[in-house]
């Protein structure tokens, strides 16, 4: 906050209207409805509903289906963030060490950015087809009798891999934004204290580099948690089946397709406390940084 | 590219002594440049071939001759099971939402950061946390009883309600905020000393330092709103409504039943889906990255 400010009793609410408003309306009527609706038991045809206290948390919880996907969904979610973000690391660092060339690495990373997760399932989808993907072709020479859609998995690596793909680029522009801050005295200082490349930046500039790291592993779960959708929807062709899918995919899977409002609200919930202990975590640890530095 | 093989072969010509470890960087940066590239330029190249070549013979590493037909088709041919939507009317859907989310989440975020950060008021801390507590809760969380109340709302099908609900997110107040709070103490001071109040404040001083944090912003919720999926895919049923990222999922399962799907068609149809905000991400590049990373400060 600033130390200088405006005094006005009426006019910062006047301003703040609009935000409250669409919050209010968009997101704590659903997320209140969301909390509402997990201790009901609703008839498919939305006639009544009856109260049940916290059967559908147990339920769900307890559900083997439940337990699969979220153990799938931790394992997608580690892998995912660990490959984006190590390889993202990997590639920052070279194209901070580079003079020529530097600018046109930079466009070539950070571009798939743009592009949208159902459009890198369609990109996943045509190089991991069992006809036509070069993907099956190259596994198959090697043994690898690879079938996206049939294997649970197969389409797991399919997805593993188009999601790391999409990821890369933003982790890819933090990186170097990062890496660029360090000052160059710092790193001329460490260049004659310890001349050996690898231990230099494990030692020196990866430390620097630790808040930026942290920020984007809360950042990496976020995605893999809930923006992979589009790329799991088209991986899948809409009909999962026996394949693999996160905890957002079967929110919406017992939400609209199987008529289970209590469950899938009861594991929205669920979705927004882990999600809300992420923000807190992330939020506190922001502002410690804006205030040390 | 042409640059990039000269760079790596010349100055170890001149200095007669090749240095590996400079050789090994460009070796990486130039595979990681063919990972992001490839999906991509094997996508393009095989939406140039017609259905049956495509089928039999797989993805295409050249450029054959049914470019022109299949754009044709995806940009201009009537689809979907009612046949009233083309390629063209999706565009315009996906540039309403990009345009209609990123315009309205800059306009409501930087009024509601305004107030934070520049106002004392009571329940100022109260407003904070309100607002703050949505910042990463995305709309999947909740999507079902979101299509709820858009519902009971009358608002599916509609612009409305397709853009309203993604923009109730704190995402970009937080970004002003951030901002706001890096503009000098002093500025304030001296507009106050020189007689200005909240609104003239704010326009002719606080709009004009912000111009190219703006510009990233926009840019940011641009690509977002143009991407966005799951939200269009439940509450468009309207196929007249349809955005060109929700048109992927139709090709898809028209793709399904078919004997031979028309690949062709729906390549081009993800390529025309990914060209408008990739251009602007790479025209627009410095402000772009200079919004991201200045957004988590």
């Amino acid at each position: 906050m600033k130390r200088v400010q405006f005094r006005r009793p009426i006019f910062p609410f006047l301003l703040l209207i609009p935000q409250l408003a669409i919050i209010a309306v968009f997101f704590y009527w659903p997320a209140g409805e969301a909390i509402r609706g997990s201790f009901y038991l609703e008839d498919p045809f939305g006639f009544s509903s009856t109260y049940v206290g916290m059967d559908n948390y147990t339920d769900t919880v307890t559900g083997s289906e439940y337990v699969s996907v979220a153990k799938f969904t931790l394992g997608f979610t580690a892998v995912v963030a660990f490959f984006s973000l190590a390889l993202a690391l990997l590639l920052a660092v070279k194209a901070d060490s580079v003079l020529r060339g530097a600018k046109t690495y930079r466009t070539l990373l950070m571009w798939v950015y743009a592009i949208a997760p159902p459009v890198a399932g369609l990109f996943g989808i045509l190089l991991f087809d069992q006809a036509i993907g070069p993907f099956t072709k190259i596994a198959q020479s090697i043994g690898w009798d690879f079938k996206l859609g049939v294997n649970y998995w197969d389409s797991a690596t399919a997805m593993v891999i188009v999601a790391v793909w999409k990821q890369i680029p933003i982790n890819f522009i933090f990186f170097l934004a990062g890496m660029q801050s360090v000052p160059m005295a710092v790193r001329e200082a460490a260049l004659i204290d310890d001349p050996s490349g690898p231990s230099r930046f494990f030692h020196v500039i990866f430390p620097l580099l630790a808040p930026t790291a942290f920020f984007l592993l809360i950042i990496n779960i976020t995605y893999a948690l809930f923006d992979t959708f589009g790329i799991i929807d088209i991986l899948h062709k809409g009909e999962p089946g026996n394949n693999p899918v996160t905890l957002v995919y079967k929110v919406y899977l017992d939400g609209f397709r199987g008529n289970d409002l209590g469950g899938s609200s009861a594991q929205s919930v669920i979705l927004m406390v882990l999600v809300l202990i992420l923000t807190v975590v992330q939020f506190r640890f922001m502002e410690r940084r804006v205030h040390y530095t | 590219m042409t640059d990039i093989t000269t760079a790596i072969a010349q100055p170890p010509v001149r200095r007669r002594k090749i240095r590996w470890n400079r050789v090994f960087d460009h070796v990486i940066l130039i595979l990681g440049s063919m990972f992001m590239l490839l999906p991509v330029v094997l996508t393009l190249l095989t939406s140039t071939w017609d259905n049956v070549t495509i089928h039999t013979g797989g993805i295409q590493y050249s450029i054959g001759e049914d470019a022109f037909r299949n754009y044709q088709k995806a940009l201009f041919e009537k689809s979907g099971f009612s046949q009233v939507v083309d390629g063209m009317k999706m565009m315009t859907n996906s540039l309403i939402l990009g345009l209609g989310f990123a315009i309205g989440k800059i306009v409501i975020s930087m009024m509601a950061a305004y107030a934070i950060v520049y106002f004392r008021f009571r329940f100022a801390t109260f407003a904070f946390w309100i607002v703050f507590t949505t910042l990463l809760l995305p709309l999947e969380v909740r999507i079902l009883p979101s299509y709820e109340v858009v519902q009971s709302l009358g608002l599916l099908n509609t612009y409305t309600g397709l853009i309203v609900p993604l923009i109730a997110s704190a995402t970009g107040t937080f970004y002003f905020r951030q901002f706001f709070k890096s503009v000098p103490e002093e500025t304030l001071e001296a507009a106050r000393i020189d007689g200005a109040g909240p609104i003239h404040f704010f326009f002719d001083i606080l709009v004009p330092v912000s111009q190219t944090m703006i510009a990233a912003i926009f840019i940011i919720m641009f690509v977002y709103g143009w991407n966005q999926y799951l939200w269009p895919t439940l509450m468009t049923t309207d196929e007249n409504m349809f955005t060109l990222v929700r048109g992927i999922k139709q090709i898809m399962q028209v793709w399904i039943g078919a004997n031979i799907p028309d690949y062709g068609v729906a390549m081009a149809l993800a390529i025309i889906a990914m060209t408008p905000p990739v251009l602007i991400v790479i025209l627009f590049q410095n402000w772009f990255v200079k919004g991201l990373v200045e957004s988590e400060k």
